[in-house]
């Protein structure tokens, strides 16, 4: 028996759970048969009987089992003549279905050890149930226990097909190498004994199969009915609750020794923290499932879906062991069912354009699924023909997605990410395969839901690749602490992008924050990042702003920065709901207890960059710049900056090109002109404020420059203080203030503001002279 | 109601001048006032959040509740924990704890029709006891206290 296969790694899983449920299920079998003998005609108890022994033989049959599908096969047709009342329940008919169901204990026993149904015989209840069934075809029925074996046998040969022939031959001599052919001693001589005297032996049959199998099993291994069992998900659930809150008493009780002297409660913490460790890692993996169970349908989505586009596809799978919560093995289930189809119906191209393009006719599509720094990667990819990021871009521009010229600053991989966004199709046309514009932002704003998040890779004539990166749970998450106000804010660590520290501006590095069109924004590395500030959102008292602490969070495709007063820590937190008090407050995703024991709350990023958006009007720099490019704004936009002091001045839309900055080292002298290379060009810089004959400050670090563009004319940089706002407003002219230059004056957003007069403007600046 | 005195423990506390009370069997315990994690945007009866041994309890303020003003003098409030089926629980903040008293059902009355304002919507009805009105807190009310505000505000 040593060198048979053992169950746990010779048979699949499909087979114990089969093996699990089959025993559970013959337990219950056993129970009901008896019950019936008291009551041979209650339905509801044959009926359930019926579908046990149906259920083990539809499973038994997809598992080749054959022998255990033949038995089963038979018993289940004298069960439908019970339940149809064809047939009247005897003690006989009562001891053969018990018989069936000791056989049928006895060849799982069978598998389970040997990973096959090794050679327990059936063909002797097989025969006493037809008996049951046919009475007339058996003469005698003492008479019938001994031939009818040997009756079967050639049954046996026929469908068994797997072990052909050889099945007999190979009898008697597996007899004596096999331990668990004794099992086919005690089952015969229990069968044979059958007829006779029907009610005795069932209770005795138990025995009898079971006692030579337990020495083996107790040295072997468990059984499988012993070694696994069914626990409710709500008790797991709460068990997962119950380990987070040791986890946090845990934080506090390290925290709190590590400032002790004591040598030994410093050691009993260090247990404490490991143990509490081990078993948070320990009831977490009761609730984790191999990501196989979602996998499991796909062969056959590709397969069908293949067969429809016309496209042969080879599908690979790796990793499929890999675990991940059950929770979220549920939501993932149809973003990547998603993401296949996509890949099949789009990725991957028709086997002639395969061939033309010097690729095996058949596709590959390739699932893998790993671990890589607490998370969960699955990646789905294929060799197909990639992504075109002329053509998404094009389609973008098509549905209205984003506009030509700010196409033409994305970089590729933005490009890409545009598939993302909501209303996007490159489908040639509509199938029922896909195409219809919804998918890849459902995909993204499901995965981003439970946590995780999506991107893609494509090279043009390879493939595609998107990886789609989800937690392992989501009952303790990493998160960072950070303070404002006196209290304590937590941000779960999944929207983290980075953290960005600035000094004070007395360090000389410039003015940090900038406002385009009203927003604030922070130029990272060259980007800018609109900023939100908590304090503003959670409309608190401003913090002091000697230093800028920016969290750079991303959040459904878009990164902003968030402004606290200080970052504390990093923390593994247990969410927690809100109480239904609170719950309907915006900007809170839940409440956890922080190591030193105080309640935070945990920060909703999604609804936060949502809420900024509605506060803040634009909150995309992208956005911004496509009010200054879009022909509306043309006709009477005015853009707020401010020269000086504290002056205001309006510039009408009309020429303005571009919003852009400049350093102070940018800036070169041309005569007593200054300028800058802007685009290729040299680019004149005028102050609007000294121009006005206001008080400008002609020196500074940065500057901000409105580049204005007449119709092919050279650029020309009009430097304000500062770009305050983008309005839309009828203008009420006052003459009051006149001077050249000026328009006149208008009240705009409650400022008394002065409205340039561009043209003069322009006029003076090429003219070099004031007006 | 049944003829058949029925007796009944209330749990009593004072807010300003009146003297209310919940049943006992709804209390899961009175502690006194705690550090609080203010939750901003709330509703303002929300005073915050309390550490119970591991649970986060939502403190409501039965004080701006009411409608009553803010408590003039330096004590600071004491909390009544409530329990709530969902497996939440509330604190409501009082200004001082009473003993817990017996009452008789038969001398439970109607809400008196002197009792105006927010009160009148959140006491259930009073017990006349000698000397003074103990007004019963319809705790499930107070719970929904949210849901109060909100209608009010979008009305």
């Amino acid at each position: 028996m040593s060198d048979a296969p053992v169950f746990a790694d010779g048979l699949d899983e499909i087979a114990q759970e089969f093996l699990v449920e089959s025993y559970e299920n013959l337990d219950e079998l056993d129970r009901a048969l008896v019950a019936l003998e008291k009551e041979p005609n209650s339905r509801p108890l044959l009926a359930s009987i019926f579908r046990t022994i149906h259920t083990i033989k539809g499973t038994s049959g997809f598992l080749a089992f054959n022998g255990l599908e033949r038995v089963t096969h038979v018993g289940e047709n004298v069960l439908s003549r019970l339940r149809d009342g064809h047939l009247e329940l005897t003690p006989e008919i009562a001891t053969v279905l018990l018989q069936m169901v000791d056989v049928v204990r006895a060849l799982l026993g069978t598998i389970e050890q040997t990973g096959a149904e090794g050679d327990v015989d059936t063909a002797a209840v097989e025969a006493a149930l037809a008996r049951v069934l046919d009475p007339q075809a058996a003469p005698a029925e003492p008479e019938a226990a001994a031939p009818a074996p040997a009756e079967d046998a050639p049954v046996l040969d026929d469908t068994d097909a797997a072990d052909g022939a050889a099945d007999e031959a190979d009898g008697p001599a597996e007899l004596l190498a096999k331990p668990d052919v004794e099992e086919e001693t005690p089952v015969q001589q229990v069968l044979e004994k059958a007829p006779v005297a029907p009610a005795a032996p069932a209770p005795a049959a138990v025995e009898h199969v079971d006692a030579p199998a337990h020495p083996e099993e107790g040295e072997q291994r468990r059984s499988i009915a012993d070694s696994s069992i069914r626990v409710d998900v709500g008790l797991l659930d709460q068990l997962m609750r119950m380990v987070g809150e040791l986890v946090l008493t845990r934080n506090q009780v390290v925290q709190y020794t590590a400032d002790l002297q004591n040598v030994e409660l410093q050691r009993a913490s260090q247990r404490l923290n490991l143990i509490a460790s081990e078993l948070q890692e320990g009831v977490m993996k009761t609730r984790m499932q191999p990501i196989e169970g979602v996998w499991s349908r796909l062969p056959r989505v590709v397969r069908d879906l293949g067969a429809q586009c016309g496209k042969q596809v080879k599908l690979v799978m790796e990793g499929r062991e890999t675990e991940l919560d059950r929770t979220l093995l549920e939501a993932v289930k149809d973003p990547l069912t998603h993401l296949v189809r996509n890949a099949v119906d789009h990725g991957l191209e028709t086997p002639a354009d395969r061939v033309a393009a010097g690729k095996p006719a058949e596709g590959t599509l390739t699932l893998k699924a790993y671990h890589e720094s607490g998370q969960v990667v699955v990646e789905v990819s294929d060799d197909g023909r990639g992504m075109d990021p002329v053509r998404i871009g094009n389609k973008a521009v098509d549905n209205g997605l984003v506009s030509r010229e700010q196409l033409g600053r994305m970089a590729e991989r933005e490009v890409l990410d545009l598939i993302f966004r909501p209303g996007f199709s490159t489908a040639e046309q509509v199938t029922n395969v896909s195409g219809r514009g919804v998918g890849m932002d459902v995909v993204r704003t499901n995965i981003e839901k439970i946590g995780g998040s999506v991107d893609i890779q494509s090279v043009l004539g390879e493939g595609s690749t998107v990886r789609v990166r989800i937690p392992l749970t989501l009952a303790i998450i990493p998160a960072l602490v950070v303070r404002q106000g006196g209290e304590m804010y937590c941000i779960p660590q999944v929207s983290l992008l980075e953290l960005v520290r600035i000094e004070g501006e007395s360090e000389g590095v410039g003015p940090q924050i900038e406002h385009v069109a009203g927003a604030p924004v922070h130029r990272l590395r060259g980007n800018l990042l609109p900023l939100v500030f908590l304090s503003e959102q959670l409309e608190l008292a401003r913090e002091s702003r000697e230093a800028l602490n920016i969290v750079v969070l991303q959040s459904e495709g878009t990164q902003f920065g968030l402004v606290v007063e200080d970052v504390v820590d990093t923390q593994e937190i247990v969410v927690r709901p809100l109480s239904r008090q609170i719950k309907h407050v915006e900007g809170f995703a839940g409440a956890t207890i922080t190591g030193d024991g105080r309640v935070a709350l945990i920060l909703d990023i999604a609804g936060l960059s949502q809420r900024a958006k509605a506060v803040g009007g634009s909150l995309s720099a992208m956005s911004i710049e496509e009010q200054l490019s879009s022909e509306d704004w043309d006709a009477n936009g005015l853009l707020v900056c401010r020269v000086g002091e504290d002056r205001r001045v309006a510039l009408p839309m009309g020429d303005i090109a571009r919003l852009e900055e400049f350093s102070d080292g940018d800036i070169e002298h041309a005569g007593d002109t200054q300028v800058v290379q802007y685009r290729g060009e040299l680019m004149k810089l005028v102050h609007v404020g000294s121009l006005l004959g206001l008080a400008g400050q002609m020196h500074a670090d940065r500057y901000s420059v409105v580049v204005h563009r007449h119709d092919g004319e050279q650029p020309l940089g009009f430097v304000v203080e500062e770009i305050l706002d983008v309005i839309e407003q009828e203008l009420q002219l006052s003459d009051v203030g006149t001077r050249g230059g000026l328009q006149g004056s208008a009240v705009l957003q409650g400022f008394v503001t002065d409205i340039v007069d561009i043209p003069a403007l322009v006029a003076a600046a090429r003219g070099g002279m004031y007006v | 109601m049944s003829e058949l005195s029925q007796l009944a423990q209330l749990c009593t506390f004072t807010v300003d001048d009146l003297y209310l009370g919940v049943d006992v069997t709804e209390v899961q315990e009175v502690i006194r006032y705690q550090a609080m994690t203010v939750v901003p945007l709330a509703p303002p009866v929300v005073r915050g959040l309390i550490n119970l041994r591991g649970q986060i309890v939502t403190a409501l303020d039965l004080r701006s509740m009411l409608g009553l003003p803010e408590a003039s003098s330096d004590e600071l409030p004491v909390n009544v924990v409530i329990r709530d089926g969902a497996d939440e629980a509330v604190s409501l903040l009082v200004d001082q704890i009473g003993d817990v008293v017996d009452v008789d059902e038969i001398a439970f009355e109607d809400v008196p029709p002197t009792l105006t304002g927010p009160a009148r919507e959140l006491v259930l009805g009073a017990y006349k006891l000698p000397g003074r009105l103990l007004l019963v807190l319809d705790t499930r009310k107070v719970q929904d206290v949210h849901l109060r505000g909100l209608a009010a505000a979008s009305a």
